[in-house]
């Protein structure tokens, strides 16, 4: 492994630890609120200071992170998965299977997404836990982040379609169903890993976009969406540094991500 | 005669490649218009409007306002109605905006379709401009260095970018253009660096061939399949950051209209954007899907 | 020698003094699209703003004084116990286009803003009653208006009637105000320019407003807001948020103003639907006035008031802010934050801790969901510190925030929430202009709409007294009906009154004669006076 992946992967693990051990490493509760202590610089009580609330920024950084660094994963699961039936299937069957499969996956990304996640979390019970809130909204973008990878499958699905193994297989009785499940999605395995590993920092990023908007995980669960809503205030933005550690950690997680993954499996 | 036979055949083939593609994206978008209007329609808060909560207002008035948009709840009836209003060129009228939508989208589509595409041809530039230099020159610093700037813009959300526009007064198509690029530079990068290392190019460089001819024959010609599908996403990818950066930085565009229409359930705008972003996306990605055909099927 | 250079000083004085006060051109920001440029059909801030800056009205309410002034009317007479009003109008106006106000206009006006087709709120505002309204026109310069029913506050509503033209070609575009409408750009801006044939003059007998023009960008972002009066690219910021007034006060206290408490403020309520999908046991605490009582003395208002609003804001009494000279009932005090006594009052009624959770007779678990709409970052951080307070008793809260209309449907259709965290803005001085909020049978009356009879003896009572003043010309005896409907409601807490909030502001150093103030529009109320000296610089520390 090249020096650069085995760095981005001893980052990932570290931030994954720490976000696994906030509870030991957070000096004090995420939803407290220190409320004479309210915007407080960095301080030996407060190590990057506290929010507007009086809420300690470093352990709401530390909870934030392992919101998003277990969920996004799911959510790229998810949607690996389904690219995988919809593309798998409409590369493997072809002519007007694929024509549907991808019109279909060409009408999700037309979509307004914003829309679809505005109204399911207006649909979604009202006394619904702050973390199923969160769980529910991340499996809801891997189900509407399925659509690009599909197109990627779909195209590796079509080149094994008349490869020389699975017309073998075909001609020794082998059903459709066995040959996509054990011939055709196998050798696919470097596609859907590739396209698993890059969509997890695109959910990461998608929930970001929605905590900055606003739509993001339910108060007082903190994420790096949400706490990135404090950039809105320019002025604290450049004059406390310390407000831009969330972006940091942001970036430099998404970074290690797009590290990690061999530059010859990239699509 | 046989190329002649040949080419009659093949024009035949491609107009019929053609009509299909037509006739599925027309399907698609008009199942994609129903489809959108079904979500506007079964979406909490239809029909509602905030100037219930005006206390002035005698009851009779706020039933008035509840029963306004009755016309919409049919979903069926309206977007029939809707289809054949369009096909006269009236798009409706914005209940949350109080225009004609055809006056919004008049004005509003010029603003994003120029930053959109000034957004798409800087990043198409600056990407492939570093990922050409990147590949050609070969150097390890280089590389690092512009893979170090496009993987920042990568990681950022679009709308902290917005955010940082905001507070620099930046251009939107800027703004558009730092999202677009680094996906450009690292997918051409990739496809370009392959395309060097291949054993014929390094045969055409050891026998002293310029590298511009090189580059214009022998490389671009292998990349250029997957750069036509790789436009065809960014189209999409551009048009997806358009809306939070428009929303951000106040841009008067479609971005800023799909997010005021998503938060009134505009029904005749949210269905016409939609239409609109469909057959963007699908016209995209069909017509890439054509090039790399075409591409393919030349006869040798 | 010396007498001739003071002379010359305060001869440039003079010069420069009335130089900088003509001309110029004021820009400001609203926060959305106006949706009409009919004065009759406004019903959002937007508009609203720009029908103050154009419309000529009959008589203005002194945004200053709260009192009531003679503009278009040089006189007026309320007559049969608030039934009819006669105006005495003034002469020799124009409007914009040149042509001749007269009775027949402001008759015209009148007809069709209290047409029912329109469902104008204006219009609604003088609907004390069902029937027609007559008007009549004797000569050029007196009408006279009968309702069919008394309206309490009367004069004060002609403050929201532009009149319009009844026989310009330029229909609404024709104005009687300060500025007519020049130019919009749809999505970006609206160009209003100075009416050459305003009627008001100064006391010097130059022609106002003293401004050239007014530009109105639309720009819903209120950090680039801030940051545009920053770099001098626009004069005012009215309704700023208090995150924002810290930040611009940083760059300069000359910048920013505090009103002291606007008439805006923020309330809560619980649902007391009775068919409502809230489960039966949570309805039977929400309909418990104790249950409310100890909500309401747990939430820490001064931490809001502190923390929040950054201590722009004071704790609300009840639905009148003390910025309301008039109608606000001294008598009242804010609710004490005592969390001991809250948890005994419920104590009283079966609650009792287990755990930490607070439970109820039933053993069934004190948790109720708050939502609230996204988007307001104060409001959000609002109920974050309710949700921490209420945590103190063992009450789980769960925030929820939606958009608007999701909010909208919920608690005036399906009925489907438990408590609301909202704002409420009093546009109108005048508690008639809460009548269906008051009302039970009315649609508004939040936390248990559209009765067909009163369900407790308190909303029935309510209902009496709000009938009684608006059938009363008296003010001081409306004055008396609605204390009683002031102390009814502080001791019911239907509304869990929070804060009332400040009026905060920030111009310009290069904008003259501005006196913010607490009343809508807070800055540009007396915009006719306000000046621009030239540009200077941007702003500086």
């Amino acid at each position: 492994m090249k020096p650069r992946r085995q760095f981005a992967v001893g980052i990932l693990i570290l931030v994954f630890l720490a976000s696994l051990m906030a509870n030991q490493l957070a000096p004090v509760s995420y939803s407290h609120q220190f409320r004479e202590s309210a915007n407080a610089p960095p301080s030996h009580e407060f190590p990057l200071g506290t929010d507007d609330l009086g809420r300690d920024r470093l352990s709401r950084l530390l909870y934030g992170s392992r919101i998003s660094l277990l969920l996004a994963p799911v959510a790229a699961l998810i949607a690996t998965a389904l690219a995988a039936l919809v593309g798998g299937t409409a590369g493997y069957l072809g002519g007007w299977w694929e024509r549907v499969g991808m019109g279909f996956s060409d009408l999700f990304m037309s979509l307004p997404w914003l829309f679809l996640l505005l109204t399911f979390r207006a649909m979604l019970p009202l006394n619904v836990s702050p973390l199923a809130s969160v769980i529910i909204t991340f499996t809801l973008l891997g189900l509407l982040g399925w659509a690009a990878a599909a197109r990627v499958v779909c195209a590796g699905a079509r080149a094994l379609r008349n490869s020389e193994f699975v017309l073998q297989a075909r001609t020794h009785g082998c059903g459709d169903f066995r040959l996509l499940i054990w011939h055709v999605l196998p050798p696919l395995k470097p596609v859907l890993y590739a396209q698993f590993w890059i969509s997890i920092p695109v959910f990461i990023l998608s929930e970001a976009n929605l905590g900055v908007l606003g739509l993001g995980v339910a108060e007082p669960l903190p994420s790096w969406g949400n706490l990135l809503r404090d950039l809105e205030n320019y002025r604290a933005a450049l004059t406390s540094p310390w407000l831009l550690a969330p972006l940091f950690l942001l970036v430099l997680v998404v970074a290690c991500f797009q590290t990690v993954l061999p530059e010859e499996d990239l699509p | 005669m046989w190329v002649h036979g040949y080419k009659r055949l093949n024009r035949h083939m491609w107009l019929h490649r053609i009509i299909r593609h037509m006739l599925i994206v027309s399907a698609t978008v008009l199942f994609g218009g129903f489809l959108g209007a079904t979500l506007v329609r079964v979406a909490p808060g239809f029909g509602v409007d905030e100037q219930q909560l005006d206390t002035r207002l005698s009851n009779e008035s706020v039933q008035a306002i509840r029963h306004s948009r009755d016309s919409e709840r049919d979903i069926f009836g309206f977007y029939t109605q809707y289809l054949g209003g369009l096909f006269r060129g009236n798009l409706g009228f914005s209940h949350s905006l109080g225009r004609p939508v055809t006056q919004l989208l008049a004005e509003r589509v010029p603003v994003t379709f120029y930053s959109v595409i000034k957004g798409l041809v800087g990043g198409w530039l600056v990407g492939l401009v570093l990922a050409l230099s990147a590949a050609m020159l070969r150097s390890k610093t280089y590389d690092f260095a512009c893979t170090l700037a496009s993987g920042f813009f990568l990681c950022l959300p679009s709308a902290v970018l917005a955010i940082l526009f905001l507070l620099i007064q930046g251009p939107v198509p800027l703004g558009i253009g730092l999202t677009v690029f680094p996906k450009i530079f690292r997918y051409a990068r990739n496809l370009l660096v392959q395309a060097y290392a291949l054993p014929h190019v390094l045969t055409a460089q050891s026998k002293g061939l310029s590298g511009g001819r090189i580059l214009f024959w022998h490389v671009l010609p292998l990349a250029t399949p997957q750069l036509v599908a790789l436009a065809g996403a960014s189209v999409t990818v551009a048009l997806g950051a358009a809306i939070p950066i428009e929303v951000v930085c106040d841009s008067p565009g479609i971005g800023q209209l799909a997010w005021l229409a998503a938060l009134g359930r505009d029904l005749p705008v949210l269905v016409v954007l939609t239409i609109l972003v469909t057959v963007i996306t699908v016209l995209a990605n069909a017509t890439a899907d054509l090039a790399i055909s075409a591409l393919r099927h030349r006869p040798s | 020698m010396r007498r001739g250079f003071y002379l010359s000083v305060l001869f440039g004085l003079f010069i420069s003094n009335s130089f900088a006060q003509q001309g110029g051109e004021l820009r400001f920001c609203l926060r959305s699209e106006p949706k009409t440029f009919d004065p009759i059909l406004v019903a959002d801030d937007s508009s609203e703003t720009i029908r103050y800056l154009t419309g000529g009205v009959l008589i203005r309410v002194n945004r200053l004084t709260q009192k009531l002034e003679p503009e278009l009317a040089v006189s007026w007479k309320v007559l049969a116990g608030g039934r009819r009003i006669d105006f005495e109008l003034r002469e020799h106006i124009y409007f914009s286009d040149g042509t001749r106000f007269s009775a027949e206009d402001v008759a015209f006006t009148m007809n069709k803003l209290l047409d029912p087709a329109l469902h104008s709120p204006t219009g609604d505002s003088f609907r004390s009653a069902p029937g027609p309204v007559k008007t009549e026109v004797y000569g050029t310069s007196r009408v006279s208006i009968t309702f069919p029913a008394p309206v309490g506050g009367l004069e004060k509503l002609f403050d929201q009637v532009a009149i319009l033209s009844s026989h310009s070609p330029q229909a609404e575009m024709a104005v009687l105000g300060p500025f007519y409408v020049a130019q919009k750009k749809p999505g970006s801006y609206v160009l209003l320019r100075r009416n050459p044939r305003y009627w008001k003059r100064d006391e010097k007998g130059r022609s106002l407003p003293y401004l050239d023009s007014i530009r109105l960008e639309i720009q819903q972002n209120r950090t680039t807001e801030a940051l545009r009066l920053t770099r001098g690219e626009i004069h005012l910021i009215s309704n700023l948020d208090p995150e924002l007034f810290d930040v611009l006060s940083a760059e300069s206290t000359t910048l920013v103003r505090d009103a002291g408490p606007s008439l805006e403020g923020e309330q809560m309520w619980f649902n007391q639907v009775l068919n409502s999908p809230v489960p039966g046991y949570k309805k039977g605490w929400f309909r418990s006035k104790t249950f409310r009582r100890a909500i309401s003395e747990s939430i820490n208002r001064e931490d809001i008031c502190r923390v929040v609003h950054r201590g722009h804001a004071r704790p609300a009494v009840g639905p009148v802010s003390p910025a309301n000279q008039f109608w606000f009932n001294r008598t009242l005090q804010p609710r004490d934050f005592n969390p001991q006594d809250a948890l005994q009052r419920l104590e009283r009624e079966g609650f009792r801790r287990e755990a930490g959770m607070l439970r109820d007779r039933e053993g069934n678990p004190v948790e109720f969901s708050l939502i609230t709409n996204s988007g307001n970052k104060p409001r959000e951080r609002m109920a974050v510190m309710i949700q921490q307070d209420l945590s103190q008793l063992g009450i789980r809260l769960n925030i929820v925030t939606l958009d608007f209309s999701s909010l909208i449907d919920r608690i005036t259709q399906t009925f489907d929430y438990e408590a609301c965290l909202l704002g409420l803005v009093n546009v109108d001085l005048d508690p008639n202009a809460q009548m269906n909020i008051w009302l039970s049978s009315a649609s508004n009356h939040q936390w248990n709409p559209s009765q067909k009879t009163p369900e407790t003896n308190w909303e029935a009572e309510i209902d009496r007294l709000m009938r009684a003043q608006a059938s009363e010309t008296d003010a001081i005896k409306r004055k008396s009906y609605f204390d009683r409907v002031q102390e009814i409601v502080w001791e019911e807490e239907p509304f869990l009154y929070l804060i009332n909030k400040n009026a905060l502001s920030a111009t310009s150093p290069n904008l003259r004669n501005v006196t913010p103030v607490v009343l809508r529009p807070q800055v540009c109320w007396n915009v006719e006076r306000l000046s621009i000296l030239p540009e200077i610089s941007e702003i500086r520390p």
